[in-house]
């Protein structure tokens, strides 16, 4: 990275007849009446014309202002920042797999539906579950989904229910995907383990509850060890227990959800299954569940017989569509391939040493930083900023500090249950090298708070920027670009 | 192969330092009884070789490729240059996570910023979001954005939509208090002027249109808008091929309020479906009520420019059940490939491309229609698709041509009773004249 490089906006290196891409003649007769009755435009205001040479520098520049995985550590807790294999890459760019129209007829896609029935296979295998979709865009996507399901359920069977019960420690995707399936949120209190209170769901749950929704491990970490009674509690008054599968890279292999008594639960494909984040996506959301809430699934499933594949869209009960065609195929290529590549061995492998990385960072920094919860944890672990406080110094600031030694910081104030939280998810790709050196930056950061605070209310110090105003952003919004 | 750095060594010294005597001791929180005592029942592990070989065998049961296909609706075969692929497949954008430290992620971040820009200059816009998940949620949150706005419980919905955006438009608001309802469409193949006429009211939050539109006609955004706002409701107009904005006017020049669609046409491969890239835009007045990522210019402490996510208090981490969405992980590096994309194809390549796609369906149009018993079946202008209508079920019809290696368009019988006899047909850069004229000759082989 050239800090002294500021790339421009490609609408600032921008000059009229530039073009960075030829394109072929037109090779039939022209046709001035094709034009006719069309409404057309005189020009794409500020559209930008440049060279293939600017183009390629211009994104070239701009990927090195980036920190990402191939680079170094990425402990963002709750996000699963694992290493994406290369060969996922070059299985998902094959043409014979992708070149293809989804509304070809099945016959000449056969590959294809193979290739996605037999990822639905696998997942269900790691997950218990009976079956899954694989149409859902993104995680919380998929969590509308599962709710979508659980509320089809309850109105085939005369009452669609009012509320859901969410713990206090949840991703926010949660109360949101509940809201938009029409549910009033209700939030549990957590115990002082960081889980959730038995007393608290008895009291809380009753027949106008449709699901909980919990996350398990939660996002502390911790595993919800009462979790067959929680769901005892739950089925109990005919409500669904709805998991979270965001943190399944602490499970795979260990224990399954379906096991557990889930009854839905969605996976990120983008996290467990090591398919890249792209920068925001695009991720995968697939949701598993058990045989009650099959015949809602939406539309279309793939289906088997005789080695032929079809795709089913009679499916009187399903929910309908909650996208275009099958879902996002090219990441489940990925995540196939991942899988396959791990093989049992493997993916238990994954998830015992995800674990080990993330109690080996738990033991080097206890007593340093601040652990609100001393529960054993399982994949990940969130410590807080309140020693440091003592010094005026905030998670912020010390996130912003660890920029300065080259690593990406955990993921901050979340879960909201912990002040100044600093939520730290490594994964099983990291060396013991790339674990000591976070710990030893983290270490050199405490320090720091307490000798030369000031280093890191102003940190970071190296980046392409320095710390940027979020508030002024906010308050006086520039979304574009504008010609002057 | 579990991609797993830590040696036998390691895990020794690791065991020993957070003080237990083996890794299954670090499990001891989750009870025995739900437990697996043996592996999973999965395939593998496969070498590198075999993966591929695994997929390529796969690749080979796909016919696809070996057939002329004439489909769209939806989704487009463009041609990709070759920079899109080469500079998006770059790890520094391939591997990092959602932008929440802007300090390191400038990149990511300046390119959402350049989308957002580009999709307002195509949309004729003021603010455009960071990307949704594809064409059709963006169709849904495009009517539940309208419903926060205006407050109406009824929706609009043109029939000539994207059937399967309108699946996915019932799929989101059947929970919600809301009320769809479909308008008929007329024999030019636009919106009915008296259906839409009859069902506006004053619970009426938004029209809902495509154009082009699924029949590949261009509605007349103007009267539209016109139509919609006499009565208070908003134009919401969805784009799925945006290629077409490369030749025609900017829905937000002719009255539109919010525009969203997908942008696959823009540098992403068919892919079987998916990923694809949902954008969508709005006047400045609606901006708190939009959803998804928005990427905003600041400066940092220095007063150098830098670019940061914003706006953010509309969104699910802040705001829980109280979001505009509940959309988090999006389309980030799609958005990246359409912005490649269309920055190399630029202000003169956009338009010479979509004029080359009207030029190819203009002559592909008259081409088939010169043919006996095959009528153009709508009479509004098209872009690069339009309905054509056939002396017999296109079902019948269409098997015929795929038994000569020929998808002639897509059915519309199954989505549209009485167009039994229709097929949807899509052209583009990549028909050459001569797939064309071939196209032609087979088509009036099987009707003779």
């Amino acid at each position: 990275m050239i800090n002294v490089i500021r790339e421009p906006l490609i609408f600032e290196i921008s000059s009229p007849g530039k073009t960075a891409f030829r394109l072929p003649p037109l090779d039939v007769p022209e046709n001035p009446r094709a034009l006719e009755g069309l409404p057309l435009r005189e020009d794409i205001d500020g559209f930008p014309e440049v060279s293939e040479t600017e183009v390629t520098r211009h994104f070239t520049r701009l990927s090195q202002m980036n920190y990402c995985v191939d680079f170094g550590f990425y402990p963002l807790g709750s996000c699963t920042m694992k290493y994406n294999p290369k060969i996922n890459e070059k299985v998902a760019s094959l043409g014979s797999l992708i070149d293809i129209h989804p509304l070809a007829p099945e016959s000449l896609v056969q590959g294809n539906l193979e290739l996605m029935k037999t990822l639905e296979r696998l997942l269900c295998e790691i997950t218990g579950m009976d079956a899954v979709t694989l149409q859902p865009a993104a995680g919380a996507h998929g969590e509308l989904t599962g709710m979508m399901l659980i509320r089809a359920y309850h109105q085939a069977h005369g009452n669609p229910r009012k509320y859901v019960l969410i713990p206090d420690s949840a991703h926010g995707t949660n109360p949101s995907s509940a809201h938009i399936c029409g549910y009033v949120v209700k939030e549990i209190k957590s115990n002082e383990r960081g889980t959730i209170s038995l007393e608290e769901l008895e009291k809380e749950m009753t027949e106008e509850v449709a699901a909980l929704m919990v996350t398990n491990p939660n996002t502390l970490g911790v595993f919800e060890s009462d979790i067959c009674r929680i769901a005892d509690i739950v089925h109990a008054k005919g409500g669904f227990v709805y998991m979270d599968g965001a943190n399944l890279n602490a499970l795979a292999g260990i224990t399954r959800p379906g096991d557990m008594k889930v009854d839905v639960l969605h996976l990120n494909l983008h996290k467990t299954f090591s398919t890249p984040h792209g920068g925001g996506g695009p991720g995968s959301g697939p949701v598993a569940v058990k045989k009650i809430l099959e015949p809602y699934l939406p539309v279309p499933v793939i289906e088997e017989k005789d080695g032929r594949y079809y795709l089913n869209y009679n499916r009187p009960q399903s929910i309908g569509r909650v996208k275009s065609f099958y879902g996002h195929f090219q990441v489940m290529l990925k995540a196939l391939a991942y899988i396959l590549t791990l093989g049992p061995a493997g993916l238990r492998e994954m998830t015992e040493i995800a674990v080990l990385n993330s109690n080996y960072i738990r033991k080097s920094l206890e007593g340093i930083y601040h652990l609100k919860y001393d529960a054993p944890t399982l994949h990940e672990c969130v410590f807080s900023d309140k020693y440091q406080k003592e010094f005026g110094i905030t998670n912020l600031d010390i996130c912003k500090r660890l920029l300065d030694y080259g690593l990406h910081p955990p993921t901050m104030s979340f879960p909201l249950i912990v002040h100044g939280a600093l939520m730290i998810e490594p994964t099983e790709t990291e060396s013991r090298r790339d674990l000591d050196l976070f710990i030893e930056a983290m270490k050199a950061i405490d320090r720091e708070a307490r000798e030369n605070p000031e280093l890191l209310r102003t940190a970071p110090h190296i980046t392409y920027v320095r710390r940027l105003d979020e508030v002024q952003a906010a308050r006086n919004p520039v979304l574009r670009w504008e010609k002057k | 192969m579990s991609y797993i750095p830590i040696s036998e060594k390691d895990r020794k010294e690791m065991l020993e330092r957070i003080g237990v005597g083996s890794i299954e001791e670090l499990f001891c929180c989750i009870p025995e009884n739900i437990r697996l005592k043996e592996l999973l029942n999965l395939p593998g592990p496969l070498s590198e070789p075999e993966v591929l070989q695994y997929f390529q065998e796969k690749g080979e049961k796909n016919l696809y490729g070996q057939y002329l296909s004439f489909l769209g609706g939806g989704a487009y075969d463009h041609f990709i240059p070759a920079v899109v692929d080469y500079l998006s497949s770059r790890g520094e954008f391939v591997t990092p996570y959602t932008p929440y430290q802007p300090e390191v992620s400038q990149g990511t971040l300046q390119v959402i910023f350049e989308f957002q820009t580009l999709i307002c200059q195509l949309t004729g816009l003021d603010i455009a979001n960071a990307s949704l998940y594809d064409g059709a949620t963006g169709a849904a949150e495009a009517v539940l954005m309208a419903s926060r706005v205006k407050g109406g419980r009824r929706l609009l919905v043109a029939s000539n939509l994207n059937p399967e955006y309108r699946q996915v438009i019932y799929t989101y608001t059947r929970n919600l208090d809301l009320e769809v309802v479909e308008i008929p469409y007329d024999r030019s193949g636009r919106i009915d002027r008296a259906g839409l006429e009859a069902a506006l009211n004053s619970q009426t939050s938004v029209l809902l249109c495509q154009s082009p539109n699924y029949f590949g006609v261009v509605e007349d955004l103007k009267s539209l808008g016109e139509i919609a706002h006499a009565h208070q409701a908003m134009l919401a107009v969805v784009i799925s091929e945006p290629l077409s904005l490369g030749l025609l006017e900017a829905p937000g020049k002719l009255g539109a309020d919010i525009v969203t669609g997908e942008a696959q046409s823009f540098g992403l491969p068919l892919s079987f479906g998916g990923p694809y890239l949902g954008f969508m835009a709005c006047r400045k007045e609606f901006v708190r009520q939009m959803p998804g990522r928005i990427a905003g210019q600041t400066v940092d402490a220095e007063g150098r420019r830098g670019f940061v996510l914003t706006l953010s208090t509309r969104e699910q981490h802040i705001r829980r059940e109280k979001a505009t969405s509940n959309i988090c992980t999006n389309q980030a590096h799609c958005a990246l490939r359409a912005t490649i994309y269309l920055e190399t194809l630029g202000r003169q390549g956009l338009k010479k491309l979509a004029w080359i796609n009207l030029q190819k369906a203009a002559y592909a149009l008259e081409k088939l229609t010169s043919i006996p018993g095959v009528k153009r079946k709508f009479t509004g202008p098209v872009f690069n698709e339009f309905v054509l209508e056939f002396p017999a079920e296109w079902e019948t019809i269409s098997r015929k041509l795929e038994e000569r290696g020929i998808l002639g368009g897509l059915s519309l019988g199954k989505f549209y009773p009485g167009l039994d006899n229709c097929a949807l047909i899509t052209v583009t850069e990549k028909h050459s004249r001569e797939k064309i004229d071939h196209f032609a000759r087979v088509l009036e082989e099987v009707l003779r």
